[in-house]
């Protein structure tokens, strides 16, 4: 297998509603991302997208539809999706693409415009349960999340102020990027605690909320990534992995998809102490407790020790294990595929040491992203090396 | 772009609504589970390689990946494994009166096969992981052969 | 009882709002107030994209540049549909068409305001749209073709 290397990356703004229709994010996004990695769009051998349920958009075939503001009109070209996984799961496909032989250069650009359902986009997800066992009930899909949420909390007697202190650091993170829906540089824990209760324990200011937009990489093969820039990121490990649809017939309190996702990528990386190498994690965060939750899955604390670390401030972006200085989707803001941007973009920037105001001290080495999605069942991994 | 942009008509916009419809055939085993419903039974199924049994029934063991075997009747009753307390709708709606729902693991399946149910008949400060409930059925001529022929769970001993 | 078919019934109760995005926005726009067709033009591979885009696809560049692209064009396919989206039997048969406009990179789908034997590929056809004050903005506000 060949080394690959994200060169470039780039992402629009993070809304509720954007005028932009996916192609046309997906364009701002690529051309951004082309414009950080000096190629233009006919340097480029394959294209991958990534976007979440076409129901979202209300455009069926949304990989064919969004091919030509992705820059994959007379290339190679396809589209992934495992759901919220798809985040990280669409830069590994570039990264088999690269490491394969099959393309020197792979643009990978993932969108998202949930603005087009209505009249929520829970409408949407709605269709993601059984059909037969679940929809009868009329289910919002905030109640899973919110009995895995329990789960966790009561295996681990964890108090919702420890779990409400990831909304804090992250949405405060959020103020320094550019792109960020739901920045508060003075949000506290009280504010959390006294939002509006949705699916208890889950409560609004828990929860990252539906957005439009679009996020773009450029990942290339290592003599021309050496070629266009000097701040090649490595990815040296990607793993993934799928548990059972029946999610009734599982323990919730440990996501054990996660760590068998995250061992595969340390493993290809040759990372045998992730908690001593790792300088720097983004971990999927649509729900303040999914940090934690996936802290634990990728290995990098005990179980039920994440809120322990949060409280004494070894998570903020200048403590020993910054995890997600970008501001994650609690703060930036949850357009599913399009997270990318803030998972494998931010980890690519953090270790280039491009990452402006967000920049963890000391420059980093070694930083982990990981996406999660499908019915709370999916992971994916993503290692990567200065 | 502000939600009254779109509703004021000061950008151009299309409108639209997918209106296919559709029906799911159940499949051998969720059929029978319906069927069974009907009749104010719950039936799992039996895995003859691990002994496991399957809660919902399903027509193979998705570990030993061998067809499943028979079909076995359970208890009515069970544990609930997780809750929530919803206060939106499925349209994220808010609610006057809260949903109550949980996962319940059924008695008489393998440990942690279990299932979405409302609980009911409950309050809020009395729920709790761990907590032993039994199923409140329709009366037989409201039943249809549908999950929400169990109008909800309550605790037993009530 | 188990040789019993059972079948659930459902139905996706979502619905849609789409914008039109940046460069859909301007282009409805000029259908609505002027009655014109407005592409994009990229001067670096010299073509008009009809429907425009903001970004040329061959190159990437980004589009600023609007042209009108005269209101005829040449009929370039034809279908003729004898059943409507569900199916059921139309009382006439409609002929819909693809239309190339000179100089223009694309085209636009639509009907044809003839009977399905007068029409031939190749045919110089022009562009009817719905009075003034009823345009609302949307690709209906474009009534059919009809032949020069």
């Amino acid at each position: 297998m060949r080394r690959v290397a994200v060169i470039g990356a780039g992402m629009t703004l993070f809304r509720r509603r954007l005028l932009e229709t996916g192609k046309e994010m997906c364009y701002q996004a690529s051309q951004m991302a082309l414009a950080e990695a000096g190629i233009e769009l006919t340097d480029v051998d394959a294209v991958v997208t990534g976007s979440a349920p076409d129901a979202f958009d209300g455009v069926h075939m949304k990989g064919e539809y969004l091919s030509d503001g992705a820059g994959g009109v007379g290339r190679p070209y396809m589209r992934v999706f495992t759901g919220g996984g798809t985040g990280c799961f669409s830069a590994i496909a570039g990264w088999w693409h690269v490491a394969s032989g099959l393309a020197d250069i792979c643009l990978v650009v993932n969108e998202e415009k949930m603005s087009s359902c209505h009249p929520h986009p829970q409408t949407a997800f709605g269709h993601i349960w059984d059909p037969i066992l679940e929809r009868p009930l009329k289910p919002n899909l905030i109640w899973i999340f919110a009995m895995e949420m329990n789960r966790y909390m009561t295996a681990h007697n964890i108090k919702k102020e420890d779990i409400a202190r990831v909304a804090v650091k992250n949405k405060r993170n959020a103020v320094d990027h550019p792109c960020a829906q739901l920045a508060d540089p003075n949000i506290t824990v009280e504010d959390v605690l006294d939002s509006e209760v949705l699916a208890w324990p889950v409560q609004r200011l828990d929860i990252s909320p539906p957005s439009d937009g679009a996020s773009a990489l450029v990942l290339a093969s290592e003599d021309i990534a050496r070629r266009y820039s000097e701040t090649p990121v490595w990815i040296s490990g990607v793993g993934w992995c799928i548990d059972s649809t029946m999610w009734t017939n599982r323990d919730l309190y440990f996501p054990e998809y996660v760590a068998r996702a995250a061992k595969m990528a340390y493993g290809m990386a040759k990372v045998d102490d992730p908690r001593r190498d790792v300088d720097v994690v983004e971990p999927y965060d649509p729900f303040d407790y999914k940090e934690l939750h996936h802290l634990e899955g990728l290995l990098l604390c005990d179980k039920g020790e994440a809120p322990k670390l949060t409280r004494e401030g070894v998570t903020e972006r200048d403590g020993e294990l910054p995890t997600c200085p970008s501001g994650g989707l609690l703060g930036v803001g949850n357009p599913i595929a399009a997270t990318m941007g803030i998972k494998v973009g931010e980890i690519y920037w953090q270790l280039a040491g491009k990452a402006g105001k967000r920049q963890v001290p000391g420059s980093p080495q070694l930083g982990v992203c990981q996406a999660w999605g499908d019915l709370m069942q999916f992971s994916s991994v993503i290692v990567m090396r200065a | 772009m502000k939600a009254s942009d779109i509703e004021e008509g000061r950008v151009a916009t299309a409108q639209g609504r997918p209106e296919a419809k559709y029906a799911w055939s159940a499949g051998e085993s969720i059929g029978r589970f319906l069927a069974e419903l009907k009749e104010g039974r719950l039936v799992g199924r039996k895995c003859d390689k691990c002994g496991r049994i399957l809660f919902p029934p399903r027509s193979f063991c998705e570990e030993c990946f061998v067809r499943a075997g028979d079909f076995v009747t359970l208890k009515d009753s069970g544990t609930v494994e997780t809750y929530s307390i919803s206060y939106i709708d499925t349209d994220a709606r808010r609610l006057e009166e809260p949903i109550y729902v949980g996962v319940i693991s059924i008695d008489g399946a393998s440990e942690k096969m279990g299932f979405m149910h409302y609980l009911g008949e409950v309050k809020a400060d009395e729920l709790s992981i761990g907590l032993k409930v039994k199923a409140v059925w329709k009366s037989k001529a409201d039943r249809e052969g549908a999950i929400t022929d169990i109008r909800y769970f309550k605790p037993t001993g009530r | 009882m188990a040789d019993e078919v059972r079948r659930w019934r459902g139905d996706m109760e979502a619905y849609y709002i789409y914008t039109a995005g940046v460069a859909g926005d301007r282009f409805l726009r000029e259908i609505r107030d002027n009655g014109r067709l407005m592409g994009t033009y990229c001067p670096r591979c010299d073509v008009i994209y009809l429907p425009p885009r903001i970004y040329c696809e061959t190159c990437f560049s980004e589009l600023n540049e609007w042209e009108e692209v005269p209101n005829k064009g040449v009929i370039d396919a034809i279908t003729v549909a004898y059943v409507n989206d569900k199916g059921e039997r139309l009382p006439q048969p409609l002929v819909w068409a693809l239309v190339r406009f000179p100089g223009a990179r694309g085209g636009l789908v639509h009907f044809v305001s003839l009977p399905e034997e007068d029409v031939r590929e190749g045919m110089e056809v022009e562009v009817v749209y719905r009075r003034t004050g009823r345009r609302e903005a949307a690709i209906t506000d474009i009534l059919y073709f009809k032949p020069v």
